[in-house]
């Protein structure tokens, strides 16, 4: 029966320390940042378009970043595609799933499946691994089939992934990273770069967020005066009921 | 104007009297007890989210496609291309939520109140009734957005129907119309949620509502009001007109409501994942099982209670069993309750002991069924009686044992309970 007891109290402790994984790092998005959103979508089609669609994304929806059409146009359309299609991939699932073995996901939705810190995360933390069909492997997303498309931005580097012990006796990992190859961009440069396509990502996942909100403010204050109104007429009525 | 308007009512009203009978039946002469507080909020409200439900439900059937392959695809297209159509949809997806938070608030009420007693077991029974189509309602929709929650929450369920004994699998292929949640299934879940299963909500209802203004409402201190009338006019001396005095109150109410409501709509529609799951945001792949299958928030409390009975026989069923009774004991709780007094005001400390118990265990199994059964851990241990170590499992078997207690004790509690005297006017 102690050891019942003694077993529940430290239940929360065992969940916690049992917790295994890599930590997500905060991704300091800001969906008003139109620069890092542009960035972030001079990135998006660069890197990722190639093998992954965004097939609900409109190009043409990229005006609310502040680009004109034509910019949109000359800058971000690659293919043949016009103005007002959708990011659709050449890449056909079938080659994707024959090349990499999975079909590359769709992206248009990425952003509310996975969140910001996941993406954000698991684009940093790419590391080369040899044992790997591709030669990459991820630390959030282990043996994942994606090689890592911005290698040239943030460089090569090696994971040892060292079993030590915490400061309460608990077993856990230790990552400790290495670089072999230096990248275009230094570590700080790459991190802003994940971040502003991160911003993207969480843009294209839902672009009328900031339509949503802006419109929700007027919505409550909307309310808030007919409550005025709809309080007053109700203690008028309420007053000879004793 | 004024005098034209008057014409047209009289002209109305010669050929049609029975507009004019059922609104004084039912609003302007239905004497409701002056002395209702928060608690009486909740069944306007819940008329006022079918009304919600109803309307933004229409206009997204309008672009909605049930069809395995186009479903989740023009519920993006909802959310993108169709002017106003992310509020829609968010509307449609918060106000489901909402409907099951009202509705737990109102079922909640009448055990507070004892609004389940005689004379209104009729009214009880209609609202069960309701929360069993609700929950029907919900279920069906559910599958509509076609994503990876939608497609194996479904499975998962239709699969609970096939451990019944002989019949069960056969059920569960008549249910789906495949032999795995199918196109065929999306089909006739998007003709249930459309139009089958309101028509029959609207039902009850009406029902429900005609079986309360016959009886007429119970109030905070579970005194029926029609025992003291005004011997001049017949009318109860603690009752007011419904209209005007509640329709100007439950306006504020419906206005509060829809600022809580508009907060998560335009805020926080996915409300942290509870209200629209992460998972849901990816397509449905029946080769693609997700490690974690959990319901939305407002099943949980029913799918710990699955969980938690162990299998017996080498058959799921009798969690199944257990699941379906956590909600038809529902039925009989107006003849359980053997308490002199309605309202828990002038009940004791046995009564209020349990319902308190009964509110945790309710709310402590909703919350462990949305996490994985090792979310608490393991115990460090064996012992020949753990046939699991998840603490979760236990936690969740030690409530499910509290909720059906809770019930099951309550002729012996309430009959037992030391109870105050009941005033013989209510107390505003």
């Amino acid at each position: 029966m102690k050891r019942l007891v003694l077993a529940l109290l430290c239940a929360p402790l065992a969940a916690w320390s049992a917790a295994v994984g890599y930590r997500l790092d905060r991704a300091p998005i800001d969906p008003n940042d139109l620069v890092s959103l542009q960035a972030g979508a001079q990135l998006f089609v660069n890197y990722c378009l190639n093998c992954h669609g965004a097939q609900y994304m409109r190009y043409n929806r990229l005006t609310a970043l502040g680009l004109t059409e034509a910019q949109i146009r000359d800058n971000l359309i690659f293919t043949g595609d016009k103005v007002g299609d959708t990011m659709r991939v050449a890449m056909t699932p079938k080659d994707g799933k024959a090349w990499f073995g999975v079909a590359p996901p769709d992206l248009s939705l990425v952003g509310r499946s996975r969140g910001a810190d996941w993406l954000y995360t698991y684009l940093r933390t790419f590391y080369r691994d040899p044992k790997s069909a591709t030669g990459w492997n991820n630390a959030v997303f282990p043996n994942v089939a994606m090689p890592h498309a911005l290698w040239l931005l943030q460089g090569e580097r090696a994971l040892e992934i060292a079993p030590v012990k915490d400061l309460a006796g608990h077993e856990t990992v230790e990552y400790r990273w290495r670089e072999l190859s230096p990248g275009a961009l230094s570590p700080s440069q790459y991190d802003a770069a994940v971040r502003d396509l991160v911003n993207f990502l969480m843009y294209v996942a839902e672009p009328e967020a900031r339509t949503r909100r802006t419109v929700g403010i007027v919505v409550l204050f909307v309310l808030g005066v007919l409550f005025v109104l709809a309080y007053a007429l109700k203690k008028e009525y309420w007053k000879d009921v004793k | 104007m004024a005098s034209r308007l008057a014409a047209l009512r009289d002209w109305f009203d010669a050929r049609m009297p029975s507009v004019a009978e059922e609104w004084r039946k039912h609003a302007a002469e239905y004497y409701a007890p002056k002395n209702f507080n928060f608690w009486y909020y909740f069944g306007s409200l819940a008329l006022l989210v079918l009304v919600i439900q109803i309307v933004s439900g229409i206009f997204l059937t309008m672009n909605y496609k049930p069809d395995a392959n186009l479903a989740f695809g023009s519920v993006e297209y909802i959310m993108r291309d169709v002017p106003g159509g992310w509020i829609i949809r968010y509307v449609h997806s918060t106000g489901a939520s909402a409907f099951f938070v009202i509705v737990y608030l109102h079922m909640f009420r009448a055990l507070l109140y004892g609004s389940h007693r005689e004379p209104r077991e009729l009214v009880w029974i209609f609202g069960v009734l309701i929360y069993l189509t609700l929950m029907a309602e919900a279920f069906f929709g559910y599958l509509l957005p076609w994503g990876q929650m939608s497609y194996w929450g479904a499975q998962v369920i239709v699969n609970l129907f096939s451990t019944i004994p002989f019949i069960g699998p056969d059920l569960a292929l008549w249910i789906r119309g495949d032999y795995v949640v199918s196109d065929a299934t999306l089909n006739r879940f998007f003709a249930l949620h459309v139009i089958a299963i309101p028509l029959v909500l609207l039902g009850l209802v009406a029902v429900h509502i005609l079986a309360l203004h016959d009886v007429g409402s119970n109030n905070p201190d579970g005194i029926e009001i029609k025992k003291k009338k005004d011997p001049q006019t017949g009318k109860p001396l603690d009752g007011i007109p419904f209209h005007p005095y509640y329709t100007v109150k439950d306006i504020v109410g419906a206005i509060v409501f829809l600022a809580i409501f508009c907060a998560v709509v335009f805020f926080v529609p996915e409300m942290g994942g509870y209200f629209l799951e992460h998972n849901n945001f990816i397509p449905a792949d029946p080769l693609k099982t997700p490690p974690h299958i959990a319901p939305v928030w407002y099943f949980t409390p029913y799918y710990s209670i699955l969980r938690a009975v162990p299998p017996m026989f080498n058959s799921q069923f009798p969690g199944v069993l257990a699941m379906g009774l956590a909600v038809l004991v529902l039925f009989f709780l107006p003849w359980l309750d053997r308490s002199p007094v309605k309202s828990i005001r002038y009940r004791g400390w046995l009564y209020k002991g349990w319902l308190a118990a009964f509110v945790v265990s309710f709310l402590m199994l909703g919350y462990l069924g949305t996490e994985p059964t090792t979310v608490w851990g393991q115990f460090g241990f064996d012992a020949f009686f753990l046939d699991t170590k998840d603490v979760a499992t236990w936690a969740a078997r030690f409530f499910t044992v509290v909720y059906f207690l809770f019930f099951l004790l309550m002729p012996w509690y309430t009959a037992r309970d030391k109870t105050k005297p009941v005033p013989e006017r209510v107390t505003m």
